[in-house]
């Protein structure tokens, strides 16, 4: 039994860590009063609870089966225990230390509070000035206007019949939509980070694309409105009807700077008949110093569901941030001749740890899946690939091709690799491909010794390394991602 | 240009020139020869800056500087070229996109400015002519899957692209076939140039009945044992080494005809 007490303005409150429902009911009610101050402060104190759940609920006036919803995963959770499988070394993390709904209250108030070396690499990616603000999490409203440049966006897809706005908002003017599809990718039950995001989820995106629309246009949480503070549990949903197809870019290409240490979201993933959907990612939560200080723990759960015929879902991802990163894009490829990519480039450097892969669940007749996962670990970074191909009795035709690169950077680092293959149809046809390199020193020496300076000739060896997932991102993704190794990657030399 | 003397070089703890001295001065070719192990490529290596060649005596003079102070970045901006032995694969990296991204790091370390797309490929498309190169070479990663002939092409087109002052050119007659032997030495000639001295590691006699050298300089055992006119080249092919062994020749010191 903990007890806390909170600033003035929260009402003092009891904790009880293992869910005694009888204390939690009586505390519930006492919650709900303690949140309308909290609104004001926009943040909840450290712990979590069904109070807690039922406040975030309330300070997004929910209705109440997704309150119910949120509760019902938060019960689940409860049961639960976290993964313990990945290849990572984590100390054990006090959920109850950690506050649930927080939009930091002491925000720098200008560039000038913001940690120098932070600006430098702002500067170093080319971010315009008034982004670096926002990215750094300045208080700068009234400086940057996204509200204009999302109304204009907004009329245009809306004129396609587009729905993209946060969840928030489509829980409230779309809930029969998000009624049918939420939830059903990743149940709510379906893991301990799934189940905890379903609980407290704060915000995140929600698309749909109505049949048979080409989205006119590439969607971004960089350009939505709202998207300033998505919290740390973000959730996404996205849908694409009969015959409808849509590019969603995820994440900001700067570096995001998070004090919170857990991050935990949800994309689900949805493609009717003939739809196809792209999903880009360029995460770069801070990624804790040279010593493995602080840093962002990114357990996220992504997986998209292809339940109509000839669908097709494809990820790529350029992971470079987070302290841990434990994070498997998934396709279920239900509708026949379906067909899942996933197209990765993840990086570790000084004591980073990435546990990261995917699954292609081949359900359909003729499903066709292609991985090519490419690793790179410099410093003491640790890096693994965890796969699965998974193929049912009924996937007749099925076929999966994986290619997992990795690449060494000096002498104290790591590269793994466990791909799991589990075939019950004799007619699939499966094809791994792996392989391990260091970055030689008659790479390097070759650069340099045609005026290449040692630092860019690594970059560009990387890069010549990374290409073929580059070239699955849009274009201007694709030269910031780039920069962002570039950045990453400083000081791995040398 | 280039003045070394009595240069001595370990390779993991192990002495492999011992008191090594030459002189080249521009617009002059030399050649070393000598048999294996005597210490020709590590004398490329060590020019050319290469880690893992520890100098324990000795100078290199490159233009009146010390050129053993310089990083391999700084020697190749300052114009020393290295043509490899083994050229070196990178894959997924565009060898026009190397190529400029060398020329252009070499241009800003002396201070002139960069080439744009245009005038870089302008170049490009000039020197591919006069080394018979097809454009199919600047699409591909930086010497992947290039055959061993296509290789050494590839390091004469890098040296006529980037015009160093001093190219070192470490055994790149070997693993050529007659044609591609003829059209490396062709790139080479139209090269020659008051500005510019090249240095050529070789094997055999065969390169310089087409890269005809002023001087030839005997490598044996970490030093230069022999030095003279092209004739030198010929009485090695027909001696062999064993003859310039026998003769136990001390080494001339600030040997060459540049003096």
């Amino acid at each position: 039994m903990a007890t806390q007490t909170p600033t003035a303005i929260e009402i003092e409150r009891t904790r009880e860590p293992n869910g005694n429902a009888a204390v939690e009911a009586a505390l519930n009610r006492r919650y709900e009063a303690g949140f309308v101050t909290d609104i004001e402060s926009e943040s909840l104190p450290p712990g979590l609870d069904e109070g807690v759940v039922r406040a975030i609920s309330a300070r997004k006036n929910e209705p109440e089966w997704m309150t119910e919803w949120r509760l019902a995963a938060f019960r689940h959770w409860l049961t639960m225990t976290p993964p313990h499988w990945a290849k990572l070394e984590i100390d054990p993390i006090d959920f109850q230390a950690i506050s649930y709904f927080s939009q930091p209250k002491n925000r720098p108030k200008s560039l000038d509070e913001v940690d120098p070396k932070l600006l430098e690499t702002y500067d170093k990616l080319g971010v315009p000035l008034h982004e670096r603000a926002r990215l750094a999490g300045v208080a700068v409203d009234a400086v940057f206007d996204s509200v204009s440049v999302g109304t204009t966006f907004r009329k245009e897809l809306a004129a396609a019949g587009v729905i993209f706005c946060s969840i928030s908002e489509a829980v409230r003017e779309h809930p029969e939509l998000v009624r049918k599809y939420l939830g059903s990718v990743v149940p709510t039950g379906d893991n301990y980070f799934a189940a905890l995001n379903s609980a407290v989820f704060s915000d995140g995106s929600f698309v749909f694309v109505p049949r048979g629309v080409r989205c006119p246009m590439e969607l971004s949480t960089y350009f939505r409105i709202n998207a300033r503070d998505t919290g740390q549990f973000e959730r996404t949903l996205l849908i694409a009807e009969e015959g409808a197809s849509v590019s969603y870019l995820e994440g900001c290409t700067a570096p995001m700077r998070d004090e919170n240490q857990l991050h935990a979201a949800v994309v689900e993933l949805v493609a009717l008949d003939d739809a196809s959907i792209k999903y880009s990612t360029v995460q770069n939560w801070y990624p804790g110093d040279e010593n493995g200080v602080g840093g962002i723990y990114n357990f996220v759960t992504k997986r998209g569901d292809c339940r109509g015929a000839r669908s097709k879902i494809s990820w790529t991802q350029v992971e470079t941030g987070s302290a841990i990163t434990w994070k498997y894009p998934s396709c279920v490829l239900r509708g026949d001749d379906s067909v899942g990519e996933f197209n990765s480039v993840a990086l570790t450097h000084h004591r980073q740890q990435a546990d990261t892969g995917t699954k292609m669940i081949h359900i359909g007749r003729n499903t066709k899946s292609k991985i090519v996962s490419k690793g790179i670990s410099a410093g003491r970074g640790q890096n693994t690939y965890r796969g699965l191909v998974k193929v049912e009795k009924g996937a007749d035709g099925a076929r999966n091709h994986t290619q997992c690169d990795s690449l060494l950077i000096g002498k104290k680092c790591g590269a793994h690799t466990f791909p799991y293959i589990e075939v019950k149809n004799p007619g699939a046809i499966v094809e791994h491909e792996a392989t391990t390199s260091k970055i030689s020193e008659d790479q390097l020496f070759y650069c340099r010794s045609r005026g290449i300076g040692e630092e860019d000739a690594v970059s560009m060896i990387v890069d010549g390394f990374c290409k073929q997932v580059f070239k699955e991102l849009p274009m201007e993704f694709a030269v910031e991602a780039k920069k962002l190794l570039e950045v990453s990657l400083e000081g791995a030399v040398g | 240009m280039l003045k070394i003397d009595d240069l001595h070089v370990r390779v993991a703890g192990k002495e492999i020139l011992k008191g090594l001295s030459l002189e080249v001065a521009a617009g002059e070719v030399h050649a070393i020869m000598g048999p294996n192990g005597a210490g020709k490529s590590t004398l490329g290596n060590v020019l050319a800056g290469r880690e893992g060649y520890e100098v324990t005596a000795g100078t290199i003079e490159y233009r009146g500087r010390d050129l053993l102070a310089l990083e391999p970045e700084e020697r190749a901006a300052e114009g020393v070229f290295l043509a490899f032995q083994y050229p070196v694969e990178i894959p997924g990296v565009n060898n026009t996109y190397f190529l400029r991204a060398a020329l252009n790091a070499q241009r800003r370390h002396r201070g002139e400015p960069e080439l744009d797309s245009m005038q870089f490929l302008k170049k490009v498309r000039e020197k591919l002519a006069v080394l018979h190169l097809k454009d199919e070479l600047l699409h591909r990663a930086v010497n992947e899957g290039f055959s061993g002939g296509e290789k050494k092409r590839n390091e004469i087109f890098q040296l006529a692209l980037l015009e160093p002052r001093l190219a070192i050119l470490d055994e790149t007659d070997s693993g050529l076939d007659i044609d591609a032997l003829r059209m490396v030495a062709d790139g080479v000639n139209a090269m020659r140039d008051p500005g510019r001295a090249f240095l050529v590691v070789t094997h055999y006699q065969r390169l310089l009945e087409y890269i005809v050298p002023d001087v030839v300089h005997v490598l044996a055992d970490g030093r230069i044992v022999e030095s003279g006119d092209k004739s030198l080249a010929l009485k090695l092919e027909e001696h062999g080494y064993a003859w310039i062994a026998g003769r136990h020749a001390p080494a001339p010191e600030g040997a060459g005809a540049a003096g």
